[in-house]
């Protein structure tokens, strides 16, 4: 590799790693303004042509599935959507411009990151618009309360949607000066809607903490659960035709230091598709239901996990240390491990 | 019957020199011994396939008089091949001490050596020769299998070097 | 009527047939297992939490040494995690040399499983055949990489090494060489009346069970589950190749021995294919930043070892190391039905149903 290509390929990273700072901004104030949520999707605006915008709209809304939103909600939303759209499309025609005179001038390296930069604060601006506005709309609403879930996952699908934004913004930051693609609804997302009506239907609406598509995995439908209704849950995910979750092929423990989770990945041998399931415990006293009963194959899974992360799995028929010596002290995979003899 | 070494005549006694060896008789013993090093199969670890590679058709140990043993209780030699972990530790003492005198230990690849790659894992014992005396190391990770070779070569030097000499080698 | 008693029996962790150190301890009631419980953990050695204080290359050894009989395989599912989540283009050449050397390793560790299965089951001459033809495919990786069984070989983004010159040439002379003398393995073993005896019918499950337990891999395919990875989800360029899915019917030690077998020729297959398709030219490695940082994320891909489904779960928090890392390891899992198998089963079995499973002790600890 030339000298010129690598150094081009670290601008790169660093044009890369920008916008992802400023994008923690708008992500970390959604939370604040819960309701703020389902505005969001118009943070994804800036990456569609103007023709595309308005059909972007309708997609959100079909995927949210709030029937009980309040009506007056609606309009100022709007209003502040096609704001920000508007702004978007203006920081969008700024930083294409910028990018066709890097196609002529030679300083062609820092524009990407310029055009990077500039894309990512229209996006935190029309976010914080949307925010704004969503928030004024939810005030006077009626149906907050049940619209929670639904919310969640436009959250989540604005989220991905704004890390596809991202992945356009580095593609133009290449020197492909052609405009971003429209942002498409992930494949997948029928399969998670499925499931998680599935789950509110048959297991309580209560069982979901949330679900997303995680598209670094190929677009993996991912769902929260709450510890209490795993059992339930993936009883109904194996059992149902429609489902066939019968292969449990990987489950894990993650130890995040403010909570610990078990991570299962499950297929459909015969539709192939895949399905994650996630479970959080706390660290003083972790303990997520055994689903020995239903996929054998977690049962020294399961005891893997306890020995070397502390997990109890009430339920589990023989829950013992499995790698570690029955007499050994403390969780080797847990982040604050101290070994007690680290001589020998 | 008598043997009278005056009756020797010069081409008899030619003859003798030419065939007959003196010796002590521990030498004959460390002959007989590092001839015929019966290793226990003590595959821990990845090593344990270099070690079943180098015992089977194309590195052939059986040459050496190299046999494997499935029982200690049979074995003059325990090649500890792969990584010792804490668990296992106690265990691999208990086989060392079911080994019948005389006995010697092979530490086979890093890990058994000092630990190697997984030196600083909570769970792997830092070297071999924490629990029993090691004669020879072999590096590699693992060692190829004439590497193995030359360390059983080496030890057979040792047996008769220490019986010939009366001194250790290192000491234990 | 014989009375019997109850007899408490220790198998391993030193035992020659439990393929490193794993230990059941089993009662019997005369020789009838009644329970059997496998101890594990005489290997474990915390690559996991190794790896947390590692960067991505730097974990690569260590995947070397989990499934060291198998190693390409499991540098190929760490490599491919990061790729994918990073989304790096591979070029095709070092795509083409992965696939001929996992191909390449999928026989030599089936021929590995060959050999010391028969020698279990007490026949010698087959461990001295099966090693003398895997040394051929040892010494074909020691030219490319300069190690026999650790190979270290991949990269994210690539491979280390390009092909030496001649060495796609000896790979191509190698294959029906293999083909020949895999005829003359079935000739010697496979209808031999003594060891049909000991195997046929012997450690038998149905699909149904199979996949309640996980079983990936010649232990699963034996019941008739069409279910193999380069076929299910393809990674790397299977989906290239002309090859099929030897499957059983019975789920037996016989089916998955013969279904191993079958894989042998399987990979010559695509080996022929490969090796015909093989880019003239090409790079072998992709563009890949200095630092391999994945963004934060996490992710879970599986691939297909000689053993089932080799799996490499990532949490990433955008760092140079991972936050997680998890391996699914295809033993571990397989493992789990031995005791259900067991029960019933006699001592003599033990051996053949265990060795049938295929596993590899720094596998299954980890």
């Amino acid at each position: 590799m030339s000298d010129e290509k690598e150094k081009e390929l670290n601008r790169q990273e660093q044009a890369e790693a920008q916008p992802g700072e400023q994008e923690a901004e708008p992500k970390g104030e959604a939370p604040a303004a819960e309701p703020a949520a389902e505005a969001q999707p118009a943070e994804a605006a800036p990456s569609e042509p103007a023709a595309a915008a308005p059909a972007a709209e309708p997609t959100a809304k079909v995927s949210a599935a709030a029937p009980s939103e309040p009506a007056a909600a609606v309009d100022p939303e709007r209003e502040a959507k096609l704001k920000a759209a508007a702004e978007a499309r203006a920081a969008r025609a700024a930083a294409k411009a910028a990018a066709e005179s890097a196609e002529n001038a030679e300083a062609a390296a820092v524009d990407p990151e310029r055009e990077a930069k500039l894309k990512a604060a229209a996006e935190a601006r029309a976010a914080r618009a949307a925010a704004k506005a969503a928030a004024e709309g939810g005030d006077g609403g009626s149906g907050e309360a049940a619209a929670v879930d639904p919310e969640k996952e436009a959250k989540v699908k604005a989220a991905a949607e704004a890390r596809a934004a991202r992945a356009a913004a580095k593609a133009a930051a290449e020197g492909d000066a052609a405009p971003a693609e429209p942002k498409q609804p992930s494949p997948k997302q029928p399969q998670l809607d499925e499931a998680v009506a599935l789950i509110r239907a048959q297991v309580g609406d209560d069982a979901i903490e949330e679900a997303y598509i995680n598209e670094l995995n190929g677009h993996l439908p991912t769902l929260v659960l709450k510890a209490e209704r795993l059992l339930a849950c993936a009883e109904l995910l194996k059992t149902q035709e429609s489902q066939d979750y019968s292969y449990l092929r990987n489950l894990s423990g993650v130890d995040y230091e403010t909570h610990l989770e078990t991570v299962y990945h499950l297929v459909s041998l015969k539709s192939g598709s895949d399905l994650a399931l996630k479970v959080k415990a706390d660290r003083e006293n972790p303990q997520i239901p055994s689903v020995v009963s239903v996929w054998h194959t977690a049962n020294w899974n399961e005891r893997e996990v306890y020995d070397l992360l502390g997990i109890h799995f009430p339920g589990h028929p023989d829950l013992r240390r499995i790698m570690m010596p029955d007499d050994w002290v403390g969780y080797p995979l847990r982040k604050d491990y101290e070994p007690l003899d680290p001589e020998v | 019957m008598e043997f009278n070494l005056e009756s020797i005549t010069p081409e008899e006694r030619k003859e003798l020199e030419r065939n007959v060896f003196m010796g002590t008789l521990e030498e004959l013993k460390a002959w007989a011994r590092s001839n015929s090093l019966w290793p226990l199969t003590f595959g821990l670890a990845c090593c344990a396939i270099e070690m079943m590679g180098t015992g089977a058709s194309h590195y052939d140990l059986d040459r050496f008089g190299v046999m494997f043993r499935t029982s200690p209780r049979q074995s003059d030699v325990m090649i500890v091949a792969g990584t010792v972990t804490k668990k296992m530790g106690p265990l691999l003492r208990r086989l060392y001490d079911q080994m019948p005198e005389p006995k010697w230990v092979i530490a086979m690849g890093s890990c058994a050596t000092a630990g190697g790659p997984y030196v600083r894992s909570y769970a792997v014992m830092k070297g071999v020769d924490q629990i029993v005396p090691v004669d020879v190391y072999i590096p590699g990770c693992p060692p190829n299998p004439a590497a193995l070779i030359y360390g059983i070569n080496k030890l057979q030097e040792k047996i008769r070097y220490e019986a010939k000499t009366g001194k250790r080698v290192t000491s234990r | 009527m014989i009375r019997t008693e109850e007899l408490l029996l220790n198998v391993g962790p030193q035992h020659p047939s439990t393929h490193g150190v794993f230990r059941i301890i089993v009662k019997l009631d005369g020789e009838v297992i009644t329970e059997a419980t496998p101890v594990m953990g005489y290997l474990h050695r915390g690559t996991e939490k190794l790896a947390e204080n590692l960067n991505y290359t730097q974990i690569i050894p260590y995947t070397d040494r989990m499934d060291y009989v198998s190693a390409m395989t499991t540098n190929y599912v760490l490599c491919h995690a990061v790729e994918t989540m990073m989304g790096l283009e591979v070029p095709e050449r070092a795509e083409y040399m992965r696939l001929i050397v996992m191909e390449l390793q999928r026989v030599a560790s089936h021929l590995v499983w060959w050999g010391t299965y028969l020698l279990d089951i007490g026949a010698m001459s087959p461990f001295l055949f099966a090693f003398r033809d895997r040394e051929i495919i040892i010494n074909l990786f020691n030219e490319l990489c300069g190690a026999r069984l650790t190979y270290n070989y991949m990269r994210v983004g690539g491979v280390k090494w390009d092909a030496p010159p001649g060495w796609i040439e000896k790979v191509r002379d190698f294959i029906p060489y293999m083909e020949g003398k895999l005829d003359e393995y079935h000739r010697l073993v496979s209808g031999n009346e003594i060891f049909l005896a000991r195997i046929k019918g012997i450690g038998k499950y149905d699909a149904q069970t199979a996949i309640d337990y996980g079983l990936s891999g010649a232990n699963l395919r034996s019941t008739g589950v069409d279910w193999d990875l380069r076929k299910a989800k393809p990674y790397s360029l299977y989906s290239r190749f002309e090859f099929d899915v030897p499957l059983g019917k019975n789920g037996d030690c016989y089916d998955r021995y013969l279904i191993r077998l079958e894989e042998i020729r399987q990979s010559l297959r695509i080996l022929k294919q490969a090796v015909e398709q093989f880019p003239s030219s090409g790079d072998v490695m992709g563009k890949v930043p200095r630092v391999i940082r994945p963004p934060a994320g996490e992710l879970y891909v599986g691939i297909e070892s000689p053993r089932g489904e080799i799996g490499c779960h990532i949490v990433s928090k955008g760092k140079a190391e991972p936050y997680r890392l998890k391996f699914r390891r295809p033993s571990f899992v397989n493992l789990q039905i031995l005791p259900k198998l067991l029960v019933g089963e006699t001592m003599t079995n033990l051996i053949t149903i265990l060795g049938g499973i295929d596993i590899v002790v720094g596998e299954v600890d980890c």
